[in-house]
């Protein structure tokens, strides 16, 4: 493991008071205020994230389109210049290799991986290059400031000419906010209407600052990582490592939706095709806890006596105030409204599957 | 850091009020900022009774959960059951009203396995 890497923004966390943590070799704030208050800000009022650890690998050449459509279960064909998609990267055997979004410009694309991903992404995109494509890993240049929440539009507005009310899901632009040269992205981790921000890392401190005194008035707090992971939670955004890792592929993880098993072919697409001929085994569901618990990542889920499954992600949510959870279940049991039981480390808890979102 | 002088810790992050050979336990001011949000606890019944080390309840915050280990034997002789709809009181108060249980000791020798506060100050740097 290399040394552990700071954010240009780790001074302004620890100024504010943030809780740091090593994380996917980055030291990142956890928390600020507390989890459930930030959680909340968010889906209230709005939210800034730094979450430059995010990797972002630069895709040019003649044959990129090609290339990036063979890597990926999405459409790349379908992306016109200044729109973004949400993908995955697959295994031949199908199990996932990674999520990530890929930007298409006018004359190259940008993949956005996860942190701890990007080594291992970097090296497998490299090893299914082909000829006329050129990629570049750019993760150490760009910082990623998000902001999230219902008055995130307002804030941001108040720092650059072009409207962002008029910015689709997944639309994103070039140009200046706060004074400075960025992509303005409308896409977020949080399901409240926001903006994912790249710029260049010495700008980061500066655009963080206008932010925050632009959405004084709303009263903007920082958000760490500790709140991310509930609020996409409530919103059953997959998280890898949790949801979704090699041992699992797209389909039964609820992702056929962006894996275009007609586009042509794509690594995993055989095996994808013939398991969906199969029958998935297995089905990622919601679930809600009726007893007092919180479920935790590989608890294990049962039907009266049988184990059906297990736990990927859980945590209380703030804004039900109870019990939230996402699993793996047998497919027979997937239906809303099945009773299941939760093992938690010193009883069995009652729960339910429910449809997502949670919130 | 919070850490007052009256009580005994342990590398567990526990705090004790020794009153003769009645014990209060808690978790400390540091305990409650590194779980976090405290959303509810699973507390022993009044009268179980614990070898020291035994777990005797989980904290579930928001982030992770975390053990409640009895650092001395004995009963316990009671819960603070305010704590069952009101479990933030350890995020508020950990020293106070956020205490957890009372345990009535079977040997007052484990007390001298404790940690005076200075030396907890020590442990959490």
């Amino acid at each position: 493991m290399s040394e552990v890497k700071k954010t240009s923004l780790f001074d302004v966390h620890q100024k504010a008071g943030a809780k740091i943590i090593p994380f996917a070799g980055y030291l990142m704030p956890v928390q600020y205020s507390g989890i459930v208050d930030e959680h909340k800000k968010v889906r209230q009022n709005v939210g800034i994230f730094d979450v430059s650890h995010m990797g972002e690998f630069r895709v040019t050449g003649r044959n990129a389109e090609a290339f990036l459509d063979r890597l990926t279960v999405n459409d790349v064909k379908k992306l016109v210049p200044g729109k973004a998609h949400y993908t995955i990267m697959c295994y031949p055997d199908g199990g996932i290799v990674d999520d990530l979004l890929i930007y298409k410009f006018e004359d190259h694309f940008m993949m956005v991986v996860n942190a701890s991903n990007i080594e291992k992404d970097y090296n497998w995109a490299k090893e299914n290059i082909i000829d006329g494509v050129k990629i570049q890993n750019e993760s150490d240049d760009w910082a990623l400031i998000a902001v999230q929440g219902p008055n995130a539009i307002q804030t941001l507005q108040k720092l650059t000419k072009y409207n962002l009310n008029d910015m689709k899901q997944f639309d994103f632009i070039e140009g200046d906010l706060a004074g400075k040269k960025m992509i303005i992205s409308a896409t977020g981790y949080t399901g409240e209407k926001g903006f994912e921000l790249y710029l260049k890392q010495e700008n980061a401190t500066h655009v963080w600052q206008e932010i925050m005194k632009a959405g004084e008035e709303f009263e903007i707090s920082p958000i760490g990582l500790g709140a991310r992971d509930t609020l996409r939670m409530e919103k059953k955004y997959s998280l890898y490592g949790n949801d979704i890792d090699k041992t699992t592929n797209p389909l039964e993880a609820g992702l056929g939706w962006i894996t275009k098993l007609d586009k042509g072919d794509f690594i995993g697409k055989d095996i994808l095709v013939k398991i969906k001929e199969e029958g998935l085994k297995r089905r990622l569901i919601t679930f809600k806890m009726i007893d007092k618990g919180i479920p935790r990542h590989n608890y294990k889920i049962f039907k009266d006596e049988e184990e059906i499954g297990y736990v990927t992600s859980g945590t209380h949510s703030p804004i039900l105030d109870y019990g939230i959870g996402i699993g793996y279940v047998a497919s027979k049991y997937r239906k809303s409204g099945t009773d299941i039981v939760i093992e938690s480390r010193r009883k069995k808890l009652k729960a339910q599957i429910v449809k997502p979102p949670f919130v | 850091m919070n850490v007052p002088k009256n009580l005994k810790y342990t590398r567990d992050h526990e705090w004790i009020l020794v009153e003769d050979d009645i014990v209060t336990i808690g978790i400390t001011d540091h305990a409650q900022g590194e779980l976090g949000d405290i959303i509810f606890i699973e507390l022993p019944e009044e009268g179980d009774t614990f070898e020291k080390g035994e777990s005797i309840g989980t904290i579930e915050a928001v982030k992770t959960v975390a053990d409640l280990f009895t650092p001395v034997s004995g009963e316990i002789i009671e819960i603070n059951e305010d704590l069952e709809d009101a479990s933030e009181k350890i995020n508020n108060d950990a020293f106070g009203e956020g205490w957890i249980v009372k345990i009535k000791l079977s040997t007052s020798s484990e007390l001298d396995e404790l940690l005076t506060a200075e030396e907890y100050e020590k442990v959490i740097g």
